[in-house]
């Protein structure tokens, strides 16, 4: 039995590929596939369907959702996308035969032999490290078309020492390696150049995932890089410690891929995003190893070279391994949630709380359309009681409280610490919130908000079984323009959907889903109904790039968490300046001059 | 979308327009007192925040914009913040509507009996209207009519009452504040009131622009003002000014609204109601003061015709499909937005071509009469012409107007001399026909009368006949600038004729609406115009004029005959009269004089250079040119004339002295 309870939300846990196996070189020996779904997201025992009586369901045992019928489902689907769930169109299988034949270095291979680094040149551990989640990529893999480059070869290196010899046989042959983390990516960031010449060696680090010591005088962790988010929070939960990160995508991605990234959890709040909670980091790049020599809090020692790797995306090196603030296990949680009449009440809410610095671990504002989505994924109520408790309730905040359905939003909010505090905590932030006409909802809204982000993606497998197209992207915007940025940029989605001929009204949704000093991280939902468009992903993508446009003429950033990759490539000289980008080059000509690490993100 | 129809050159001819439908055709068959008190419930803005008038106040006054030019102002005056906030509040107090339906009742009920004495037809293109509806729930609006009378803006929020759309707020010049009376009245049926000239005074620009804004951002009402900023005594658009298209714009680069929505609207007037008052204001004789006797005093007028009304509602234009690409809205990012910031290079350039492009949308869908046509015949045939050839080249033109594009009004079925005869009849105050010839007539000889007097008296008939063939100088501008050019040219290469072509649009750019930028772009039209009714032919770089085409070019040459004449006549002035001392104010009665003493002597017959309006854009074509400049000298402006180049625009005016690349660069 798991110790480690994702709030409840996740229940199993996720232990296969780091299983120490014993290493050998033969093909095949850490397959990822096995549990995982190798043309969608996650777990392969996990997806949600709808059954032969037409309502939906959740497989599996590892959610809280997993085995329940969720009645509100259908009608939800329908009627948002103009979809039938009777329109239902199944993906292929793998064709391994439509696989690019791989483009292998011999004298490579043979020096990473003779080291007992193992590889593999399997066509399914290729194609499995081809691609991140973005729409395109899945999309390719369920229309059986595939990628026009994929990985030459996958190999998994077990520790440090490892890395710094592939990485100096791969600057020895000429080779170019791409690091491979959890592979969550929705950036593009993990797609093979299809310009790529050389062989492409996927680096796996996903044999590196041990807590190297934990030092609990200076509450540190030394962790190597391959490390998958669930699993570092499980061990550390065994000595009674966390780190707090908990990005999303927490039980998948990496250590590696937040560092890479700058990714950002959900309790950032209290915890601080990944920049805030690293102390030490060691990467391998092909000009050598770069660390600093001793773990001092904060330094004034030039610009922090830690941020030429924060962020870097896999061009400059591998991050091998971190040294990461733990903090003791925090005695009390506690959900809470608050319904406000309408958008605009709910974001001046959560400036206030942030003027105040009273934020919760995690505060998240999701608007109208959100919150009727995630009624749609409550599961079938058992008791007549709690029916009619619920029935009340609704009646009590729009016929008594005067509240429009069609307006009212939710904050969802998470406290953590002891319960005293947590109390008192919560009671403030209930005060604030009153002022702006929020009612309390109750805990049962709140974690219900906080499932919508966990099984999200598996809603989007859901979607394609259907002729839905979804995604979702982000940004971060100062406060006085976070109302504007929301109205236009969906807006302009539906505006753009309509003129490129998107038959059906798009599904628009944004939450706020972080809180700042100057400003918040915005979260956008975005899906439509594609029957009767030639080319579903391209469209997407127009309206994409044209949404993205959008955030950027109304202040937003290109990106808050999620990175640059490939996809938002194009925009980095506008936003950061040309000096900006040349000061970035430069970093990268000077480490690898040779662009051994040719994922070619980010510049 | 909206931006298509407004860059894609087609052939005027096919150019697609709405029918229209006589709104007081319904008023005379049924209670207009029914009508004044009809349940009116318009479709608002779906992103409207109700509010009241006074609430708009209180907006303004506490927006983070005005707080901050508060304080600034404070800093730079040192009076205390709260004795600039009260002047603030005065101000708003002054500017500010005060919309009540009620007082809409009371215009509807005693607009619709003035109406119908005044007018024959009040039309209006309904599909325009529906259009307009639909913009009006989508986006906010501004709405943008031509200015040619008083008249217009009753006339817009009439019309907007009568299909049940929502009233306006209209920005109207503070002026009309002296009728203590009718101001209020306006006021209470949506105008709100702007100085004439605040240019340095910072306060007032932020009441104002965040008074416009904040009504545009909440979608209180569509906004109604004049791009031409006042009424065009001469029937020809006027530049358009800038200045409140920059602000409602502004919404819309700062993120604050989705789009803003421009509708351009074509008001034109068979007969103007100030007609004769504006020839005589041209002509130096100060216009009464705005009073409420002054207007009761105008009651004269409501025993005469005035014809028919035609309003035309364009296509709304989106301010973001035209700004796609042209103006990068990040540059709005780094400052926090309620800061005030004078308008990038890039920005204004945006906003000047957009003002261009709507005025010339408005000019294009004016309906034109069939006396405009007669008018520019006449004014070319000033001793007068037998009814019969007059009668044949009005259908002469009317062939060639159309190709150009015009939107004519020629009545269907009714023989062509009855067209004329009843446009004569209209018209009679200012042709008379005798003995079967037609001439202008030359006001009222009573008694004697001295030189000068006859001279404003044929003046005034001049000019009112202008005021009409004016009307269709938008149509016909750019073949006969071509015209012109190619008279004027050394060759008939075509880069030569290019060259002079592009001197007489930089010549006329304050006279004609000719966007600055677009010479090419309107060569090209002038050409593809005039190659396409068989007047001239492109042959190998060359363009040359074919047989049939004299007639057209030398109308075409006639049409613009008076702004030559009249051009060279004031740089003659500067040339021979002006002292070094001419100080800005003395310049028009010092030109005016100058030319009737020319025509006294008889050496010149063009009355039209008597008209302050063209006395003024000469000015303004030769200030920008860098012929003549403002000095300022103690408290007065005076004017610096460079002779030399004076001289050499006269000549190339004139057509003796070719137009040298090198001329036009020095200048």
């Amino acid at each position: 039995r798991s110790t480690y309870d994702c709030y409840g939300i996740i229940t199993a846990a996720f232990s296969a590929f780091h299983s120490q196996m014993k290493q050998s070189a033969t093909v095949h020996c850490f397959p990822r596939q096995e549990i995982m779904k190798w043309n969608g997201w996650g777990y392969s025992d996990s997806k949600f369907l709808f059954n032969k009586k037409g309502q939906a369901e959740f497989t599996g045992k590892r959610y809280r959702l997993s085995g329940m019928i969720l009645p509100s489902l259908q009608d939800w689907f329908e009627n948002t996308f103009g979809a039938s769930v009777k329109q239902h169109k199944s993906p292929p299988s793998l064709n391994a035969g439509a696989l690019p034949p791989a483009n292998l270095n011999e004298a490579f291979l043979q020096d990473l032999t003779a080291t007992g680094i193992p590889f593999s040149h399997e066509a399914d551990d290729r194609v499995f490290r081809a691609h991140g989640h973005c729409l395109h990529e899945i999309f390719a893999l369920r229309e059986g078309r595939g990628f026009q480059r994929v990985p030459d070869m996958v190999t998994w290196p077990n520790c440090h020492n490892d890395v710094v010899k592939i990485v100096e046989l791969a600057c020895k042959h000429n080779v170019c390696v791409i690091p491979y983390g959890g592979g969550t990516s929705v950036t593009g960031a993990l797609e093979c150049p299809p310009e790529e010449m050389r062989c492409i060696v996927s680096l796996d680090t996903s044999q590196m995932n041990r807590i190297l010591w934990i030092d609990e005088k200076n509450l540190v962790a030394r962790i190597e890089a391959g490390i998958i988010g669930q699993d570092l929070e499980r061990l550390l939960n065994e000595g009674g410690y966390c780190t707090g990160h908990e990005p999303d995508s927490m039980e998948f991605s990496s250590l590696g891929g937040w560092v890479a990234t700058r990714a950002s959890g959900m309790k950032k709040n209290v915890y601080g995003n990944i920049e805030d909670l690293v102390v030490h980091i060691k990467v391998v790049t092909p000009r050598g190893v770069m660390e600093k020599s001793c773990q001092g809090p904060r330094m004034s020692t030039g610009p922090d070279v830690h941020h030429f790797i924060l962020g870097s995306e896999g061009t400059l090196g591998v991050v091998t391994e971190v040294t990461m603030k733990i903090r003791p296990i925090p005695e009390y949680r506690k959900y809470g949630s608050v319904v406000f009449p309408n958008f605009e009440a709910g974001v001046a809410c959560l400036r206030e709380v942030a003027k105040q610095r009273c934020a919760p671990a995690s505060i998240r504002l999701m608007d109208n359309e959100q919150f009727q989505f995630g009624h749609a994924l409550k599961p079938q109520v058992s008791s007549i009681f709690t029916s009619f408790v619920e029935g009340l309730k609704k009646f009590y905040i729009t016929k008594f409280k005067g509240f429009d359905p069609h307006q009212l939003c939710v904050a969802t909010l998470l406290f953590e610490g002891d319960r005293e505090r947590v109390l008192q905590h919560e009671k403030q932030v209930y005060d604030i919130a009153a002022k702006f006409g929020g009612l309390a909802a109750g805990e049962d809204n709140g974690q219900r908000g906080y499932i919508l982000t966990f099984v999200i993606a598996y809603l989007r497998d859901l979607g394609l079984d259907y002729y839905v197209v979804a995604e979702s992207f982000e940004t971060s915007v100062p406060w006085d323009r976070v109302l504007d940025l929301c109205r236009n940029v969906k807006e302009r989605i539906i505006r753009e959907c309509k003129e490129r001929g998107v038959q059906f009204q798009p599904l628009t949704s944004c939450r706020v889903t972080q809180t700042y000093d100057a400003g918040a991280c915005v979260y956008f939902y975005f899906a439509f109904n594609y029957r009767g468009l030639a080319d579903p992903v391209h469209t997407y993508e127009q309206v994409e790039h044209a949404a993205r446009d959008e955030i950027l003429a109304n202040g937003g950033s290109l990106s808050h968490h999620h990175g640059v990759g490939k996809l938002r490539k194009e925009w980095m000289k506008e936003s950061i300046s040309d000096v900006g980008l040349g000061m970035l080059r430069s970093v990268k000509e000077y480490v690898d001059p040779d662009n051994i690490f040719g994922n070619r993100n980010l510049l | 979308m909206a931006s298509t129809t407004l860059y894609s050159q087609r052939d005027p001819m096919l150019k697609k327009r709405d029918d229209f439908e006589d709104i007081l055709e319904e008023r005379r068959n049924s209670s207009d007192l029914k009508y004044a008190v009809r349940c009116y419930a318009p479709v608002l803005y779906k992103g409207l925040t109700p509010c009241k008038a006074n609430m708009l106040k209180s907006m303004v006054l506490q927006s983070d914009h005005l707080r901050y030019v508060i304080n600034q102002v404070s800093q730079e005056s040192g009076e205390a913040p709260d004795i600039i906030h009260e002047e603030a509040s005065v101000i708003l107090e002054e500017m500010a509507h005060r919309l009540k339906i009620s007082t809409v009742r009371f215009f509807a009920f005693t607009l619709t009996k003035a109406f119908k004495t005044l007018f024959q037809h009040i039309c209006v293109n309904e599909e325009g209207i529906h259009r307009l509806q639909q913009a009006i729930q989508e986006h906010p609006v501004v709405l943008l009519p031509s200015h040619r009378s008083y008249m217009d803006f009753l006339l817009m929020s009439y019309i907007l009452y009568t299909y049940d759309l929502a009233l306006p707020v209209i920005a109207a010049g503070m002026d009309f504040m002296g009728m203590k009376f009718i101001g209020e009245m306006l006021r209470m049926s949506g105008a709100f009131f702007i100085r004439r000239s605040f240019g340095g005074d910072k306060l007032y620009w932020a009441v104002f622009s965040e008074y416009v804004k904040t009504m545009l951002r909440n979608g209180f009402a569509p906004i109604e003002f004049f791009l031409e900023g006042t009424r065009s005594r001469t029937c020809k658009s006027l530049t358009p000014k800038i200045g409140l298209l920059n602000i409602v714009m502004e919404p819309f680069f700062k993120g604050e609204v989705f789009d803003v929505h421009l509708v351009p609207i074509s008001i034109s007037y068979e007969r103007i109601l100030e007609e004769s008052l504006y020839a005589r204001e041209l002509l130096g004789v100060p216009k009464p003061k705005e009073s409420t006797s002054g207007l009761l005093k105008a009651r004269r007028i409501l025993s005469e015709n005035y014809g028919s009304i035609h309003v035309y509602f364009g296509q709304p234009v989106s301010i973001r499909s035209l700004a796609q690409d042209k103006v990068n809205r990040c540059k709005y990012n780094l400052v926090p937005r309620h800061i005030p910031r004078k308008p990038t290079k890039e920005t204004q350039s945006f906003v000047t071509d957009t003002a261009y492009r709507i005025v010339r949308l408005q000019e294009d869908s004016m309906v034109l009469k069939p006396w405009v046509l007669m008018a520019s015949i006449l004014l070319q045939n000033l001793e007068g012409l037998e009814l019969s050839l007059l009668t044949e080249q009005t259908l002469w033109l009317r062939g060639l107007a159309q190709s150009c594009g015009a939107f004519l009004d020629w009545p269907d079925h009714t023989p062509s001399a009855k067209v004329v005869s009843s446009s004569l009849a209209l018209h009679r105050g200012l042709v008379c026909v005798s003995g079967g010839r037609v001439s202008l007539v030359l006001g009222e000889p009573q008694g004697l009368v001295t030189p000068e007097e006859a001279l404003f008296n044929r003046a005034v008939s001049v000019l009112s006949c202008a005021s009409y063939r004016n009307q269709i100088l938008h149509v016909f501008i750019r073949p006969a600038i071509l015209a012109v050019a190619i008279h004027n040219a050394a060759s008939s290469k075509k880069d030569e004729v290019f060259n002079c072509f592009s001197f007489l649009c930089k010549m006329f750019s304050d006279e004609f609406i000719l966007c600055p930028g677009d010479t090419v772009q309107d060569f090209e039209e002038a050409c593809y115009l005039l190659v396409k009714s068989g007047s001239v032919q492109t042959l190998q770089q060359n363009i040359v004029v074919t047989d049939r085409g004299q007639s057209t070019l030398s109308f075409l040459n006639g049409l613009l005959e008076s702004f030559l004449q009249g051009y060279q006549v004031v740089c003659q002035y500067f040339c021979e009269e002006a002292c070094d001392s001419l100080t800005e104010k003395q310049y028009i009665p010092a030109v005016r004089s100058f030319a009737v003493k020319l025509i006294l002597a008889g050496n010149l017959r063009c009355y039209e250079v008597l008209s302050s309006d063209m006395q003024k854009n000469a000015l303004a074509a030769l200030l920008r040119l860098g012929a003549v400049s403002k000095v300022k000298v103690a408290d007065q402006v005076t004017l610096k004339v460079n002779k030399l180049a004076v001289n050499s625009l006269e000549d190339t005016l004139g057509g003796r002295l070719p137009t040298q690349k090198a001329v036009l660069a020095r200048l």
